[in-house]
């Protein structure tokens, strides 16, 4: 029964809060006392091996280089994490020090609040190291995180199916992507697995037309000032549209999830019933874990079939066809933390951290140096991808904060439920921009 | 059981209204201790995470807050307004009083027929009543998971269907905004039609045995006895039953989070994902609250309009005069 479901969820959140407040009293972070013995509590989202073990690998080594500092370090579920227990610690101002930041709107909301604290002299250094891509921690050109890593998307696809239906390499343009569609249908195969259930994974192909619609000077202005005026935004809804009816999807997709087991999209891809899928460079990753699921063997790797292609361009509009799609994973230090917080936070980006968090295949390190560290055929294929952007776009959900990003992507899948038009996702964004 | 006493009681005074209730204003220390004793604990946690977080989110409704920084920006009722006009928790208020009278059309009536039949003496009746019974005990998510893996397109129902020779029947049981629906109300019945027919056969076991017997011999058929005896006297049991039904069905959010999210494009959405969806994941806490508010106002008009009107006689204790 669902009785008492609204209290309850007050009351979960309301128990967080004492919890959260019952932290507090025992490792008081800030400073402490006379004797400089300071405590960070560093609360991050790897739940698993082998990211867990580095960050707490990271934490030993930063108290031995600091035997003034305690870092207790801990490792949350994302969602609870992103939605419960780090808005909870920064109203209750405190609780945590330094804690996984995914840049965009959400960091933008949480320096208004006044609750992230400003490192843009402290860590000046390390922000020059890791380059361009900090800008999605930045608000108003200060900078309030470092993201450690940052990948970008594109269609991971099948070499074989893509050999078995004659296409000898990976399409270039849209017109290109479509003519491969239809010779894939030819010969029988799903064109493309997508997660719609999921509601992201379709969102993310009007993101991508989007981005190949709209001039960089027009995405950035979007980004900062929600407005999404310019034509080319209802031009994207148009090439989904058109996109979307050349059928390319498997049957059912508005219920496919995108991540869980051999139904998903990405169990679709992974054991050959479909010959492409768009996604962010974890998507190997997530196939091995399918793979390992479905098979029950512990060894089973990402197939081996996968290449990668960025999303292709469109001649003849204002998008620049390199452009790429991207997002990451940051951390930011809370404004009452203590001040070795930023020490560790610019530990956590030095080349010796970013080129574990490499070899372990994690994620794309952000430090350019670091590069080489890389050793995954998959990831170092999305680096190059990376490397060849002249224009890296934060994912547009995140950029625009979750209540446009929530609207854009709900009115994308209605588009892909045969619902709306192109013209009701941009009017959703600015009805929903306008109650912020 | 105290309480009971003191119903009883009540009940018996109540129909005698002219003679004023005999007062006893003893102090009891002793006794009074103890009742604020045993109550205080339990009262503290109720008002703390039941009273409180209603009156917060009742505070948060006329705010626009993210979640962060102070309560600053009051907006009155705007909250209201715009979740009144929303088309999307208009279509959400509707799915949730379609699945109420659905669930009460439809799952009611099954309930006691199968209550009806195993009352009666049956081969192997316990293992039918327990494995009627099994949906219920199961957790929801467990339930909602194992669903959306048995009916994915082209899953293990469809192949059901096809060995059957039903496989044109096949449909896009979550993928198609025109199908989801019942699918889910399906699924819905699956897993509650056990909780009602284990009510149901509860309540049948208070039906005495002896008004059977005097029907039976008066020369009353099966069905005669059914009809005028057996479900006059479940009255009680089927409008308790009705009544978690409804608030059940009010509040629904698990199997639907779980199931459909929702979706696809909120051909699903009941009141309670859509107060999660802006809530939490759109992070709009006080349009979220104000979502909130207005389930709790809508659930608490059904349930005080149900208690005056259809429960009150139960509550009179009048299971005698029902028959």
């Amino acid at each position: 029964m669902n009785k008492a479901r609204i209290t309850r969820v007050g009351a979960v959140a309301a128990a967080t809060a004492l919890a959260v407040g019952g932290l507090t009293a025992c490792s008081t972070g800030g400073d402490s006392g006379g004797d400089g013995k300071v405590t960070i509590t560093w609360w991050h989202n790897a739940t698993s091996d082998p990211l867990k073990g580095l960050w707490e690998d990271v934490a030993t080594e930063f108290e031995a280089d600091h035997p003034n500092v305690t870092v207790k370090v801990e490792g949350y579920q994302n969602e609870e994490l992103q939605r419960t227990l780090i808005p909870n610690a920064l109203r209750s101002g405190s609780g945590v020090d330094l804690f996984q930041a995914w840049g965009g709107g959400e960091i933008k909301d949480q320096v208004a609040a006044g609750y992230v604290m400003d490192i843009s002299d402290s860590a000046a250094d390390t922000i020059d190291a890791v380059g361009p891509v900090v800008s999605g921690w930045q608000v108003d050109g200060k900078t309030y995180g470092l993201p450690f890593q940052y990948g970008i998307e594109g269609f991971w696809y099948n070499k074989d199916l893509f050999a078995q239906a004659g296409i000898d390499a990976p399409p270039t343009t849209l017109d290109e992507l479509n003519e491969d569609v239809t010779k894939l249908k030819d010969a029988g195969i799903v064109p493309i697995a997508v997660g719609a259930g999921d509601k992201w994974p379709a969102a993310h192909y009007w993101y991508n037309f989007a981005l190949k619609s709209c001039s960089p000077d027009v995405l950035k202005k979007a980004q900062s000032q929600l407005d999404f005026s310019d034509p080319c935004f209802i031009k994207a809804g148009d090439l989904l549209q058109e996109f979307i009816a050349t059928n390319p999807f498997q049957d059912g997709f508005l219920a496919t999830s995108a991540q869980q087991g051999a139904g998903s999209s990405a169990g679709m891809l992974a054991t050959g019933k479909a010959a492409m899928e768009l996604m962010g460079h974890w998507d190997p990753g997530v196939m091995g874990g399918i793979l390992k699921d479905d098979t029950g063997q512990a060894d089973a790797t990402p197939p081996s079939f996968l290449g990668w292609f960025n999303f292709p361009g469109i001649p003849g509009t204002d998008g620049d066809p390199t452009a790429a799609l991207g997002g990451g994973d940051g951390f930011a230090c809370a404004t009452w933390a203590p001040k070795e917080c930023v020490e560790l936070l610019e530990y956590i980006d030095s080349e010796s951290v970013q080129s574990r968090f490499g070899e372990i295949g994690a994620g794309i390190p952000v430090l350019p140096a670091a590069a080489s560290s890389i050793t995954d055929p998959n990831l170092q294929q999305v680096l190059a991808g990376l490397q060849s952007a002249s224009y890296v776009q934060l994912w547009l959900d995140t950029s625009y904060g979750a209540t446009v990003g929530g609207a854009m992507n709900d009115g994308i899948v209605a588009l892909f439920g045969g619902q709306g038009s192109p013209e009701d996702i941009v009017k959703a964004m600015q009805d929903a921009a306008a109650t912020l | 059981m105290s309480t009971s006493t003191i119903t009883a009681g009540s009940a018996v005074h109540a129909a005698d209204p002219v003679r004023p209730r005999p007062r006893k204003r003893r102090f009891d220390v002793k006794s009074v201790a103890m009742i604020w004793g045993f109550a205080a604990p339990a009262l503290v946690v109720y008002v703390t995470f039941v009273i409180v977080p209603v009156v917060l989110a009742a505070v948060y409704s006329f705010f626009n807050w993210n979640g962060l920084g102070p309560l600053d920006r009051f907006i009155g009722i705007d909250n209201y307004v715009r979740a009144l006009t929303d088309p999307t928790f208009l279509k959400a208020i509707g799915n949730n009083l379609a699945i109420v009278v659905l669930s009460l059309l439809i799952q009611g009536p099954v309930a006691i027929g199968v209550a009806l039949l195993l009352n009666r003496p049956l081969r192997g009746r316990t293992l039918i009543r327990t494995l009627i019974f099994v949906p219920y005990v199961l957790s929801e998510v467990v339930a909602a998971l194992a669903f959306k893996l048995i009916l994915q397109p082209n899953g293990p129902f469809d192949a059901f269907l096809e060995s059957i020779g039903l496989g044109g029947l096949k449909q896009l049981w979550l993928a198609d905004q025109n199908v989801v629906f019942w699918t889910l109300f399906f699924v819905l019945s699956w897993k509650y039609l056990g909780f009602a027919i284990l009510l149901m056969l509860a309540g049948l076991q208070g039906v005495p045995d002896e008004l059977f017997e005097a029907a039976s011999i008066d020369g009353a058929s099966w069905w005669q006895i059914q009809r005028h005896i057996t479900i006059p006297l479940l009255g009680p049991t089927i409008r308790i039953w009705a009544f978690l039904s409804m608030i059940g069905s009010l509040q629904l959010f698990d199997m639907v989070w779980v199931l459909t999210g929702g979706g696809p494009v909120n051909a699903t959405v009941t009141m309670a994902t859509y107060m999660m969806q802006y809530g939490f994941q759109r992070s709009q806490l006080g349009f979220g609250s104000a979502v909130a508010v207005i389930l709790f106002l809508i659930s608490l008009v059904f349930a005080l309009l149900y208690q005056r009107h259809v429960l009150r006689r139960d509550f009179e204790g009048a299971v005698g005069r029902g028959a």
